[in-house]
């Protein structure tokens, strides 16, 4: 009897398999996708059927072995699109499951699968941030903001509570670029938003003419605050380039080339 | 129009960029009347300039006209420097949209003093109490009390910021006469104490009554300035202790003094300084979340901090006598204290070796630098360095070893050095 399974790639889907190996009592040998699967000639894998009511049931039980924030680390690694991110968190849960609640696995740092969904779950932390930090709307015509990102993982769903709370009172849209999806807000709900084609969500495709007629202007004074919020006696491109590593340029309208750039304000000395 | 308000921008955000504070954390206030924005809990960076600061906040002045006459400020009277003034609208459309394009988390507001301090102050309550009340402005607001300003009005700031600040700027009151001969200390602590009642009194009305209107939530901060004036790190690190511990201040900012006029009165440097700066921000942490008491990192016989290495590391270098620690079975407190180890691997070590013993390669993946920590540290009751090197060799390997690395500010400003000998 092998066990090796396949799902249909989503974290419901997951979940599904967790109950199977946990009604069962068995470690998986592999769980992937069903459009990826990769084995042995011979292998035979076990499809689990994603099942929505046993999904919610697992997600709600895990927290009888772990806290809340670990439960979301886990999530967090199933976001990464690591390949091995179902063994990892499969282990995890068994270790968990096996420790009965009675002592916090999670802060075992000693053991390799802990220590790796920690940091993991960390960088999916990073990412998150910096998409809360670096989206850059641009405001159109139809009064709806505008932003294109392409982050290293896929945070959507981690920065969609953040950004719904925050832009309550304006149309938006945030449009993974790398993931062709994106989150769309109507005033009411922020919803998930698929798009077949190719067609207009590319940033240089939102063409000047579709955009509200005062956003040129806070492009421009966005920059000019940027340039003129820098001490040039304190240079230091090398923190700079630490904090805005040079990937995320693309899509930040102050890291854009200028037409002209603004010099400091002459700060005139006494005796010159 | 659009040329004039571009233009004034650039005037009145280069006036308030030597303004360090730039934090926008610890607000409570959640976007619950559907308006724009919300500004509870961690503080985001949204762009880095290329000086490596963040950029958080829309940190601008109402105006840098000034009837002060501040040694070290750009804006002071005497300076011929172009001048500009917003209107209240003016500055609260250019937050609103800021904010709205996910620029910036609010706004970061202070001014020079034109005609009166009350005047000035009253300008600024009127932009703030119109961002929150018209348009439901619940992005951070961080105002900077300005000196004199009457405290029905300071009390009124508070309704609307989300944290106050006073700056103190110049660490002692004989350097604050010479160089700002319309301050003193009396005029800048009284609105401190005041604000820190008012928070006091808040937290305990609030603790009564849910629907108490918060006042500074995010509490109230303070900037010194370093280096354009006589006083120690000695004296600047005790000055913080007892503005955190007197006045209860959320944040001390150091501003690296920026070489900004020839008068007699300010040191002629050529480069502002930033190695001491964050030497000082170092110690400044040790302070606040690893248990350092101020007279444990400088005193009186050592009044400097020491440029080349850390805080810590001086410390530790310095006590001798309480090293080792055994990463096994030591305090908390004294694993916190450990050159290379921070308040992470801390954490770490102290609840992964309640699963098992700890060996080196366990710290090492824990991300323990072991370059420093080795000299301080046993594992399992081993000395991980069987010589006993004196301080100075300590220093020396630290510094110069095998894979040492510098902090980038550190490299830069000793490759500057370097230049200019």
């Amino acid at each position: 009897m092998t066990h090796d399974y396949t799902y249909d790639g989503s974290f419901d889907g997951l979940l599904t398999v967790l109950l199977e190996m946990y009604e069962r009592k068995v470690q998986p040998n592999s769980v992937q996708p069903a459009d990826a699967v990769q084995g042995g000639l011979f292998t035979a894998t076990v499809p689990i059927q994603t099942n929505e009511e046993k999904a919610e049931r697992v997600w709600k039980g895990m927290l009888k072995y772990m806290d809340n924030d670990t439960r979301t680390k886990l999530y967090h690694v199933f976001l990464s699109e690591r390949p091995d991110r179902e063994m990892l968190i499969c282990r995890f849960v068994q270790q968990a499951v096996t420790a009965r609640g009675r002592v916090d696995v999670s802060e075992n740092y000693a053991d390799d699968t802990v220590r790796l969904v920690h940091h993991i779950s960390q960088q999916l932390g990073r990412e998150k941030h910096r998409m809360e930090a670096f989206v850059r709307f641009e405001k159109t015509s139809e009064e709806l903001f505008h932003a294109t990102i392409e982050p290293d993982f896929d945070v959507l769903p981690l920065i969609a509570p953040h950004f719904t709370k925050r832009y309550a009172d304006q149309r938006w849209l945030i449009f993974d670029q790398r993931r062709r999806y994106g989150l769309y807000y109507d005033l009411a709900r922020t919803d998930i938003v698929e798009f077949e084609t190719e067609a207009p969500q590319r940033r240089t495709d939102v063409s000047a003419t579709v955009l509200d007629e005062r956003e040129p202007l806070f492009k421009l004074l966005w920059q000019t605050y940027f340039d003129h919020a820098n001490i040039p006696e304190r240079k230091n491109l090398k923190l700079h380039r630490r904090h805005i590593p040079l990937r995320y340029w693309k899509y930040l309208s102050e890291k854009q080339p200028r037409e002209q750039r603004f010099e400091p304000i002459k700060n005139k000395r006494s005796s010159l | 129009m659009n040329e004039r308000i571009q233009e004034k921008l650039s005037i009145l955000a280069d006036a308030a960029k030597y303004d360090v504070s730039c934090s926008s954390s610890g607000g409570k206030r959640k976007n619950e009347n559907r308006g724009l924005g919300n500004a509870e809990g961690m503080g985001i960076c949204h762009s880095f300039t290329e000086d490596g600061r963040c950029v958080s906040l829309l940190k601008i002045l109402l105006t840098n006209h000034c009837i002060f006459d501040c040694a070290y400020c750009v804006s002071r009277k005497s300076n011929d420097v172009k001048r500009a003034a917003f209107t209240v609208d003016e500055v609260v459309d250019l937050t609103m949209n800021f904010y709205r394009r996910n620029y910036i988390e609010g706004l970061f507001l202070s001014s020079g003093i034109f005609s009166s301090p009350d005047y000035t102050m009253e300008r600024l309550v009127r932009i703030i109490k119109k961002l929150r009340t018209e348009h439901k402005f619940n992005g951070y607001i961080h105002v900077k009390t300005i000196p004199g300003a009457s405290p029905e009005l300071i009390q009124e700031a508070g309704l609307y910021a989300d944290r106050l600040s006073v700056n103190i700027e110049l660490p002692s009151e004989m350097s604050l006469t010479n160089l700002a001969p319309e301050k003193n200390y009396e005029e800048i602590l009284t609105p401190m104490e005041q604000i820190r009642d008012n928070i006091v009194q808040n937290k305990e009305e609030k603790a009564l009554f849910k629907k108490v209107p918060q006042f500074a939530a995010a509490g109230q901060s303070t900037q010194l300035i370093v280096g354009a004036s006589p006083e120690t790190d000695h004296q600047i690190l005790q000055l913080s202790d007892s503005l955190y511990k007197g006045y209860g201040l959320k944040r001390v900012y150091y501003s690296g003094y920026v070489p900004i006029t020839d008068d007699a009165r300010l040191p002629q440097l050529t480069q502002p300084p930033v190695i001491r700066e964050h030497r000082l921000y170092q110690s400044d942490w040790l302070m606040r979340f690893y248990g350092f008491q101020a007279d444990e990192i400088l005193d009186p016989q050592h009044p400097h901090l020491d440029l080349e290495i850390d805080p810590k590391l001086a410390w530790a270098l310095r006590n001798r006598h309480v090293f080792p620690v055994d990463v096994n079975t030591a305090d908390y407190e004294m694993i916190l204290r450990v050159p290379g180890i921070g308040a992470r691997s801390a954490k770490r070590i102290v609840a992964a070796r309640r699963f098992t013993s700890l060996s080196l390669d366990h710290l090492q993946k824990f991300g323990v630098v072991m370059k420093r920590a080795k000299f301080f540290i046993t594992c399992r009751g081993q000395a991980l360095e069987r010589r006993d090197y004196d301080e100075q060799s300590i220093r020396r390997q630290i510094l110069f070893g095998a894979g040492s690395v510098r902090s980038a500010l550190v490299t830069q400003q000793l490759d500057l050095f370097a230049q200019a000998g």
